[in-house]
């Protein structure tokens, strides 16, 4: 039998701020997370915008040695998470007693990995390495280190699928609930925010180079976007299906009611519109949903050309002549990238329980392509009960999930 | 580098990477019991000694460095 599955916890750990009400607050203030960064400059960067996330303090709460086994990507995971689970009602005596399991993005160890290597190359001695390089840099190592930290005993699974890594995270870890075969999974995903992790993003050019004006270089969908601007931090949300979750007596703050995804079978960078649409679609058609039904599509939009063009054509053809309110929160955080997906639905989570839609900063005019969706400038007092959250990524990967409030 | 720089640098060392005070850090206390090392960080005392003092300890020389004073011994005569 199909299971209802809800969201009854959220944690947040982003260059906007580290709790659930300071987020809520910079969405509402348009908030830019930006900053130009003096050290990535002078290390090489054509461009140097950033974001800040700060380091969670784990010392008093994980030990040296475990801690040993954690990159600064599993650290942010581990503070969003345990405020996920606190909101949820969560303490480690329940989850000790139940089976309760993780799906985690997140796609990259860059700056473990590296560290290990140079250490290994320089010393010619493997041990040189230290004893957490093996853990710190497997992708998998959010999922290892938070299972062993939090004691979980159901499934642990790590989602890499680029940009919509989290957002496929949550689409998973949905569907095994919905199939009833787990009651409780902990979701969502993290990203990397040092000076290495997208050195090699940037040299494709991919980033907005308008660096004397940091909180002005996001401006997905308008005319004058210039690339995007790269970002990290972790988001995480507790799934539980409604039984579980009402025989708890959990928080229940929402219901997942749609996921849809696709391929593109394209480009391995240049997006197209074919294959997100088939997301959208799938994900009305998954959940039952009536385009019309959608307030609000937090959009995947990133600020470049061909992705914000292509993913406002998307919207188009599935929600026609509806013109179903727009944004992407980018504007404010950059890419989130592996933990975008996650980040976003806490986000559209925050303006849903909020009642208004964060403004898209620096939309300004749209272009051709841009024009056909309804972008929100400026925030907005909106009550609205259902969100739609786009996630798409290299290779052609996309995801969309679906979400309807419950009061 | 002089066995009093050596002592010195392995208290600021060690205390910093394993998290214990520097004067816990004595000649005669156990290396393991003060630093509560398991058999991975181990690999961690083994890999700091090698980046501070550029001396490698192969495993076949771990049962002899029991105490800090082996340590500085071990250091002193193969720096």
């Amino acid at each position: 039998m199909e299971q209802r599955v809800v969201i009854t916890g959220m944690g947040i750990w982003s260059c906007l701020g580290q709790t659930l009400d300071d987020v809520r607050q910079a969405l509402y203030d348009g908030k830019s997370g930006i900053i130009f960064s003096q050290e990535r400059k002078d290390m090489g960067y054509r461009s140097a915008l950033c974001t800040y996330v700060p380091m969670p303090d784990l010392k008093k709460k994980i030990s040296r040695t475990q801690r040993q086994f954690m990159p600064e990507e599993a650290m942010y995971a581990y503070a969003a998470t345990e405020q996920a689970l606190q909101n949820a009602g969560l303490d480690q005596d329940y989850i000790d007693n139940h089976e309760v399991g993780i799906i985690y993005g997140n796609d990259s160890v860059a700056e473990a990995t590296m560290n290990a290597l140079d250490r290994f190359r320089e010393f010619k001695d493997t041990s040189a390495c230290g004893s957490g390089a093996i853990f710190q840099s497997m992708n998998s190592t959010i999922t290892m280190n938070l299972a062993c930290l939090f004691r979980l005993r159901g499934i642990n699974l790590t989602s890499a699928a680029a940009c919509a890594s989290s957002s496929l995270a949550i689409g998973n870890a949905y569907l095994l609930i919905k199939n009833g075969l787990s009651d409780c999974i902990i979701t969502g995903g993290a990203q990397e925010n040092n000076a290495y992790v997208v050195a090699s993003f940037d040299g494709i050019q991919a980033f907005s180079t308008r660096e004397d004006e940091p909180s002005k270089a996001c401006r997905p969908f308008d005319k004058n976007r210039d690339g995007l601007v790269p970002g990290g931090g972790a988001a995480t949300v507790i799934l539980e299906s409604y039984e579980h979750a009402v025989k708890r007596g959990a928080p229940i703050l929402a219901e997942i009611v749609g996921w849809g995804f696709s391929g593109n079978g394209d480009h391995i960078s240049t997006p197209n519109v074919a294959g997100p649409a088939r997301s959208l679609e799938l994900a009305l058609k998954n959940g039952g949903v009536n385009p019309t039904e959608v307030g609000y599509v937090n959009a995947h939009a990133t600020s470049t050309h061909a992705g914000d063009g292509r993913e406002a054509m998307a919207i188009k053809q599935i929600f026609g002549d509806y013109a179903v309110p727009v944004t992407s929160t980018k504007s404010q955080t950059g890419h989130e990238m592996w933990a975008a997906g996650a980040a976003e639905c806490v986000y559209s989570m925050l303006m849903m329980k909020g009642g208004f839609i964060a403004g898209n900063l620096n939309f300004e005019e749209p272009d051709e392509e841009t024009a056909c969706v309804n972008v929100i400038p400026e925030t907005t007092e909106k009550h609205f009960d259902m969100f739609l959250s786009n996630s798409f990524g290299f290779g052609g990967t996309n995801s969309t999930l679906i979400v309807k409030n419950i009061e | 580098m002089t066995r009093e720089e050596i002592i010195k640098k392995v208290a600021e060392t060690l205390s910093e990477e394993f998290e214990v005070e520097q004067d816990v850090i004595t000649p005669d206390a156990v290396i393991y019991d003060t630093l509560d090392l398991d058999s991975l960080s181990l690999v961690d005392l083994v890999a700091v000694v090698q980046y501070t003092f550029k001396v490698k300890i192969p495993v076949s020389d771990l049962p002899s460095v029991k105490t800090f004073n082996d340590l500085y011994d071990y250091i002193e005569s193969h720096q």
